[in-house]
């Protein structure tokens, strides 16, 4: 008997929200939304986690400049605080090493690190999932039981045909949706709102697609002052899916 | 001191159990502890005693058997099978195995054929290999 899953609920007991983004496929903007939603919550004053569970391509480390720190151990390990985000990540251990893990592995591994991390008190947990609804993102929704999910889409039918089945899959399950945001928006269209209508999915808001962005990867104070940061700034304030429970 | 986080996680699964089968009293809980992952046995052992203090009744006379598992890779490529001793890593590479073993795919390599792609087929971590008690 694996008795790594019977400690997870143990683990996130402290944490008020756990929002897991996710989306169809690769590529569309979860790893950068994830962190820059987490920048933008610790500046509007919360205490805030980021996880990334993306054990293939880690990169929220990178997007935020996290570099040469090692978590303390302490009855389990503690995810140090930078740019006031407690963060959690294998980049850890892997450093820059190739590590091709097989889906058992990937598995083995998110695993781990829920088992082991110990989060303390936060406001929110964000989660950049693995993607699509493969092995991993299935284990990630089972394991973590109080997971709302921020889908994120592009405004392309390539990125909404899948969407929608993550949607459609997460509705089945029965899993809360915060809600859907349209990333890299470089028109006006109605599509994302004609896709999803039969979804009843919040959709709440867009974020343009920006050419600087690419310039701010890395430095975390650039990106508080990006327009992602904007927009998503605007949405949880405006927004009361993102209201803890207490205000 | 990350082992009393994994020795939590056998207690809390070790209840769950002994609860899901009706036992008033959990007599004997047998761990194996999986080479790859390099537990230190003292802050374990110590951990599973002042855990198994803080809950009551159930876990009262409980026991703690530990058992050894070698860690064995076999490789996908070329079907060598290997022992950790074979492995040589430094010790940084050595602690991150410890915290996540699946890194060990980062810093071992198939020492035939050099594959990273290989199978550990047994010794990977801790696990709970039998739950004896009272019903
Ligand atoms: N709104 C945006 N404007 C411009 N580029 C973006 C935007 N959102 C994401 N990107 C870029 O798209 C690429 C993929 O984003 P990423 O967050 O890694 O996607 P995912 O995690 O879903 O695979 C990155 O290079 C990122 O900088
Ligand atoms: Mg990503
Ligand atoms: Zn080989």
């Amino acid at each position: 008997m694996d008795p790594r899953v019977s400690v997870v609920d143990k683990r996130l007991a402290g944490i008020e929200r756990i929002i897991a983004v996710t989306g169809g496929k690769g590529g569309i903007g979860k790893s950068l939304t994830s962190s820059v939603l987490a920048l933008t919550l610790a500046q509007l004053g919360y205490k805030v986690g980021l996880l990334d569970l993306d054990m293939s391509a880690p990169s929220a480390h990178v997007i935020l400049g996290i570099d040469g720190i090692f978590p303390e151990e302490e009855y389990g390990i503690i995810p140090p605080e930078v740019h006031g985000i407690s963060f959690m990540s294998i980049c850890y251990f892997t450093g820059d090493e190739p590590a091709p893990l097989r889906g058992e592995d990937i598995t083995n591994a998110m695993l781990e690190l829920l088992a082991i991390t110990r989060w303390g008190a936060l406001d929110f947990l964000i989660v950049d999932m693995p993607p699509g609804i493969g092995d991993a993102a299935m284990d990630v929704i089972r394991w973590l039981k109080r997971a709302e999910f921020l889908i994120l889409t592009t405004g392309s039918k390539v990125a909404l045909v899948t969407v929608k089945k993550v949607i459609q899959m997460l509705q089945e399950l029965q899993k809360p949706i915060v809600g859907v945001i349209e990333n890299m928006k470089m028109r006006e269209s109605g599509l994302v709102r004609d896709e999803l209508s039969a979804y009843n999915v919040p959709l709440l808001g867009a974020i343009e697609f920006d050419m600087d962005l690419e310039d701010k990867i890395g430095d975390a104070a650039a990106l508080a002052e990006s327009t992602m940061a904007a927009r998503l700034t605007e949405i949880v304030i405006q927004d009361p899916r993102f209201k803890l429970s207490q205000n | 001191m990350h082992e009393w986080a994994l020795a939590e996680a056998v207690i809390e699964a070790a209840v769950e159990d002994a609860r899901k089968e009706g036992m008033t009293r959990i007599r004997e809980i047998t761990v194996r502890i999986g080479e790859l992952q390099q537990i230190e046995l003292d802050p374990f052992t110590f951990a599973l005693d002042e855990i198994i203090k803080l809950h009551g009744e159930l876990l009262q006379h409980a026991q703690v058997k530990l058992e050894d598992e070698p860690a064995i890779f076999k490789c996908r490529v070329c079907s060598t099978e290997w022992h950790y001793q074979k492995a040589s890593l430094n010790e940084a590479e050595g602690e991150a195995i410890h915290f996540a073993p699946e890194v060990a795919h980062a810093y071992m390599r198939c020492p035939r054929c050099k594959s990273p792609d290989f199978e550990v087929l047994q010794g990977r971590g801790v696990t709970i290999q039998r739950i004896t008690g009272l019903k």
